[in-house]
C-alpha cells in the first residue's frame, strides 16, 4: 500500500475544508448536542465519498491510507464537525481489510467497553473481537440505550449485537485491537485539530479584548501562556501525523508505539491547551454563549476515549522497561529506519 | 498552525549504517566516562575525543570537501549528533565550531578565513566559544557594550564578555562587538559586528566562573586594548546583529535542546522495573521524546532545504527544554535513593544541578516564548 496519495489527499482535504467552513460551526454543534442528527451535513459528506475514503478503489472507495485519514480527521476536529465520520471511515477500512465490502451509510465502530458515538443513527455496526475477527451487523432492530458523553455532550449509545450479517479476519498487521487503536488514532487526530481552533480563538480574543488600555495579548503573562499552548498544539499535530505515517507503513498493530504516543501527547496537550484557552478567555469563555466550550468539552471527552493518557503510557512504558535501558535509544530510532512491514 | 509548520521528515537511507558505526565507536570510547562526564554532555570538553571524532569524518559533515568537510547531508549530521547526545558524549570541544562558527565562516567568511579555519575545525583541532553575553547584556543582547574601534590595520577591543562556556579551553571566540556607538537607543541593533578572536591574544584575561556544581564551565573574558587584525572581521561591518540572529536557527534547533538529560533515563531504566508507578511515567517520557525528536528532525529538514526556520527552532527549543528539565524530576520521584546504584544516583545529582542551564543557554524560556507569541500575532 502506498504511504500517501498526495494529489488525492490534497483534493479531499480542500473539499472537506470548504464544506465544513460553509456548513459546520457552533450553531450546528449546538443542534447536535440536543440530539438532532445533522442529516444535511451527513448527506454532503457522503456525496464527497468521505465515509469510504479509506476503502480500496476495487471495493468502491478512494484508496487513501491512515496517514491521509489523520489529516482529514484533524480538519474535522478543527471545525468541530458534529458527525461520527472518523469512526465510520475507520470501520469501513477495517471491513475492507477483512475482505468485506463496506455498505454505504453511517457505520458505527464499536470499541470494546465504550459507548458508540451516534449509534442510534448507524445503518451498520462493526465489531472486532480478540482474535481479529471483524463482524458487520445491520443496525435495524438494535435496541440502543441512548446516552451522551460527558463533558463532550455528544450522543453516545450502547447496544448488544446478535448474529452478524458478514464476518472476516483482519490481517495481522491490523491486529485484534484494531478498533481500539483506530479509535485512539482518530480521537488523537481530532484533538490535534480542535486544539488548533482553540488556540486561534484564544489568540484572537487576546488581541481584541482590551484591559488597562491595551489588548490583554500585549501582557507578557498572557503571551507566555499562549506560547506554551502553541507548543502543545504543535506537539499534538506532529504526534498524530507521525502515528498516521507509521500506521500507513506498518499497519495499526505495527504502529502501536506511535499511536500510543499520539494519544498520550494529544491527551496531555488537550488538558494544557484547554486550560490556557479558558484562562485567557476568562469569564466569557465560561458562558454557554461563547463557542470555546464546544471545542474544549469535546477534547476533554476525546482524551478519555479509547484509552486515556495513562492507559497508553503504561503500555509503552511497560514494553520499554521489559526491553531495558540498553535498548531504549536503539528502539526509539529504529522504528522508521528498519521497515517492519508485515 | 499560525504559520508554524512541522512537516514529517525521515532520517536518510544511510542512517542505519551510520548509527552502527557510531555505536561501536561510542561504546569503546565511552567505556570509562563517569556519570559526571555524561551529565555534562555537550558542555563537556575532551580534545582527544573531538580529534578522534574529526578523524572519523563526523565534524563539518555538510561542508565542502575543499574545506575539510565531507559533503554529507544535514540529516546525516543529525544522526551523528543524536547518537553522541544519547550517550552523553563530551562533545564540547568541537560542538560550537561544528554547529555555529564553522557554518558562519562558510557562509560569510572570506576565502582566506575558510581555508584557515574550516579544515582545522573539521579535524577536531580547533575549539570555538561564543562571545555574546556581557555583565549588563543578557537577554537584551543588543545592548552590549564591548567595543571594537578601528585602528590602522585592524581593530582595538575593550570590554568584557561573561558566561562564555569553555573559553579557558578554547582556541577562538566568535564575538559580537559594537563597532559604531549607539546614537539612537531604538537602533541599538545597528553598529554590531562579528569577529574571530584568538583566545590567547595579549590583553585577553580569562577568569573561570565556577558553576553551581563547582566545575569550571564558563568564564569571564576581559579585553584590554586587544588588537585584532582586519582579516578577522567576519561578514560585513555593522551587520553583526542580522548575522548572529541568522545563526539562531542552527543554534536552537538541534537535538541537544531536548536530549540533554536522556542519558539518565537510559541509565536508570533497569532499576525502575520493580517500581509500580514506573510504566506510566516512562511511557509519558517516551511519547514526548518521540514527538520532540520528530519536531527537531522537521526543523533539521527545513535547514537542509535551505530555509531559515528560526521560529520553529525557538518552539522546539522551548518545548525541548521543558522536557529535558522535567525528566530528572520525574525519575527522582521513582528512584529510591537507598537502593539506586551510586552511578545512577550520581548522574541524577549532576543533572539536577546542570538542568537549570537548559532553559537559560541559547535564549531563555521567556525570550523564546516571546518569539513564539509574536509569531502567533500577539503584540
Amino acid at each position: 500500500m502506498s504511504e500517501t496519495n498526495d494529489d488525492l489527499r490534497g483534493i479531499l482535504l480542500e473539499q472537506v475544508e470548504r464544506l465544513l467552513t460553509d456548513r459546520s460551526g457552533p450553531d450546528l454543534l449546538r443542534v447536535a448536542e440536543r440530539g438532532e442528527w445533522p442529516a444535511a451535513l451527513w448527506e454532503e459528506v457522503e456525496a464527497l465519498g468521505l465515509p469510504l475514503a479509506l476503502v480500496p478503489e476495487a471495493m468502491g472507495g478512494a484508496g487513501l491510507g491512515w496517514g491521509d485519514a489523520v489529516a482529514v480527521w484533524q480538519v474535522l476536529g478543527r471545525h468541530g464537525a458534529p458527525l461520527p465520520l472518523a469512526g465510520s471511515m475507520a470501520a469501513a477500512a477495517l471491513l475492507a481489510a477483512a475482505g468485506i465490502t463496506p455498505p454505504s451509510g453511517l457505520i458505527a465502530l464499536v470499541v470494546p467497553g465504550e459507548a458508540v458515538p451516534w449509534g442510534r443513527q448507524a445503518g451498520h455496526v462493526v465489531t472486532v473481537d480478540n482474535a481479529g475477527q471483524v463482524a458487520l451487523h445491520a443496525a435495524a432492530g438494535l435496541d440502543w440505550q441512548q446516552g451522551r458523553s460527558l463533558p463532550g455532550r455528544e450522543p453516545a449509545d450502547r447496544a448488544s449485537f446478535g448474529t452478524p450479517q458478514a464476518a472476516g479476519r483482519l490481517p495481522d498487521r491490523l491486529g485484534p485491537e484494531a478498533a481500539l487503536r483506530a479509535g485512539a488514532l482518530l480521537h488523537a487526530a481530532q484533538i490535534a485539530g480542535a486544539l488548533e481552533a482553540v488556540l486561534a480563538m484564544a489568540v484572537e480574543y487576546a488581541n481584541t479584548r482590551q484591559q488597562f488600555g491595551r489588548p490583554i495579548g500585549a501582557f507578557q503573562a498572557v503571551q507566555q501562556q499562549l506560547a506554551l499552548c502553541a507548543a502543545e498544539v504543535a506537539a499534538a499535530g506532529v504526534a498524530v501525523a507521525q502515528a498516521g505515517r507509521a500506521a500507513a507503513r506498518r499497519g495499526l498493530a505495527g504502529a502501536e508505539f506511535e499511536i500510543a504516543s499520539a494519544k498520550v501527547v494529544a491527551g496531555e496537550a488537550a488538558g494544557t491547551g484547554a486550560a490556557i484557552a479558558h484562562q485567557v478567555h476568562a469569564a466569557i469563555g465560561f458562558t454557554d454563549e461563547h463557542p470555546l466550550h464546544l471545542f474544549t468539552r469535546r477534547m476533554w471527552s476525546w482524551r478519555d476515549a479509547c484509552g486515556a493518557e495513562r492507559f497508553w503510557a503504561r503500555r509503552i512504558g511497560q514494553a520499554a522497561l521489559a526491553r531495558g535501558g540498553a535498548a531504549l535509544w536503539p528502539d526509539l530510532t529504529a522504528r522508521d529506519e528498519t521497515e517492519i512491514s508485515a | 498552525m499560525a504559520g508554524l509548520r512541522f512537516d514529517l521528515r525521515d532520517t536518510p537511507a544511510t542512517a542505519p549504517a551510520l548509527r552502527a558505526e557510531l555505536r561501536a565507536f561510542l561504546a569503546e570510547a565511552g567505556k570509562d566516562w563517569s556519570p559526571m562526564v555524561r551529565a555534562y554532555s555537550w558542555m563537556g570538553f575532551d580534545r582527544e575525543f573531538s580529534r578522534e571524532v574529526g578523524r572519523r569524518g563526523w565534524i563539518g559533515m555538510t561542508w565542502p570537501k575543499a574545506y575539510g568537510g565531507h559533503e554529507r547531508s544535514a540529516l546525516e549530521r543529525y544522526v551523528v549528533l543524536e547518537e553522541m547526545l544519547a550517550v552523553g558524549a563530551p562533545v564540547g570541544a568541537h560542538w560550537i565550531g561544528d554547529r555555529q562558527s564553522g557554518p558562519l565562516i562558510l557562509r560569510l567568511g572570506t576565502e582566506e578565513q575558510r581555508r584557515e579555519f574550516l579544515p582545522r575545525i573539521a579535524s577536531g583541532e580547533l575549539a570555538f566559544c561564543i562571545g555574546l553575553s556581557e555583565p549588563d547584556s543578557g537577554s537584551d543582547l543588543a545592548s552590549l557594550r564591548t567595543r571594537a574601534e578601528k585602528v590602522p590595520g585592524g581593530w582595538r577591543i575593550n570590554g568584557r564578555k561573561v558566561w562564555t562556556t569553555n573559553a579557558h579551553l578554547c582556541d577562538f571566540m566568535i564575538a559580537l562587538l559594537r563597532t559604531s556607538p549607539v546614537t539612537d537607543p531604538r537602533k541599538k541593533h545597528q553598529g554590531l559586528s562579528q569577529f574571530l578572536i584568538d583566545c590567547r591574544l595579549s590583553g585577553i584575561t580569562i577568569r573561570p566562573i565556577l558553576d553551581l556544581a563547582g566545575e569550571e564551565g564558563f568564564n569571564e573574558v576581559t579585553f584590554d586594548n586587544v588588537f585584532v587584525p582586519d582579516n578577522m572581521l567576519v561578514g560585513q561591518e555593522g551587520a553583526g546583529w542580522e548575522q548572529a540572529t541568522a545563526e539562531l536557527a542552527f543554534e536552537r534547533s538541534g537535538p541537544e535542546r531536548y536530549l540533554s538529560s536522556l542519558p539518565l533515563l537510559i541509565a536508570a531504566l533497569d532499576d525502575l522495573r520493580a517500581e509500580p508507578a514506573a510504566p506510566e511515567v516512562v511511557g509519558r517520557l517516551l511519547a514526548r521524546a518521540a514527538t520532540l525528536r520528530q519536531m527537531s528532525l522537521s526543523v533539521a529538514g527545513m535547514l537542509q532545504d535551505g530555509k531559515a526556520p528560526a521560529r520553529e527552532a525557538a518552539l522546539v527549543k522551548d518545548a525541548g527544554n521543558d522536557y529535558e528539565q522535567a525528566l530528572p524530576e520525574k525519575l527522582r520521584d521513582l528512584l529510591d535513593p537507598i537502593r539506586t546504584p551510586p552511578q545512577v544516583q550520581e548522574m541524577l545529582g549532576y543533572i539536577t544541578m546542570v538542568a537549570r542551564s537548559y532553559s537559560l543557554r541559547g535564549g531563555t524560556r521567556e525570550i523564546l516564548r516571546g518569539i513564539i507569541a509574536r509569531q502567533l500575532g500577539l503584540r
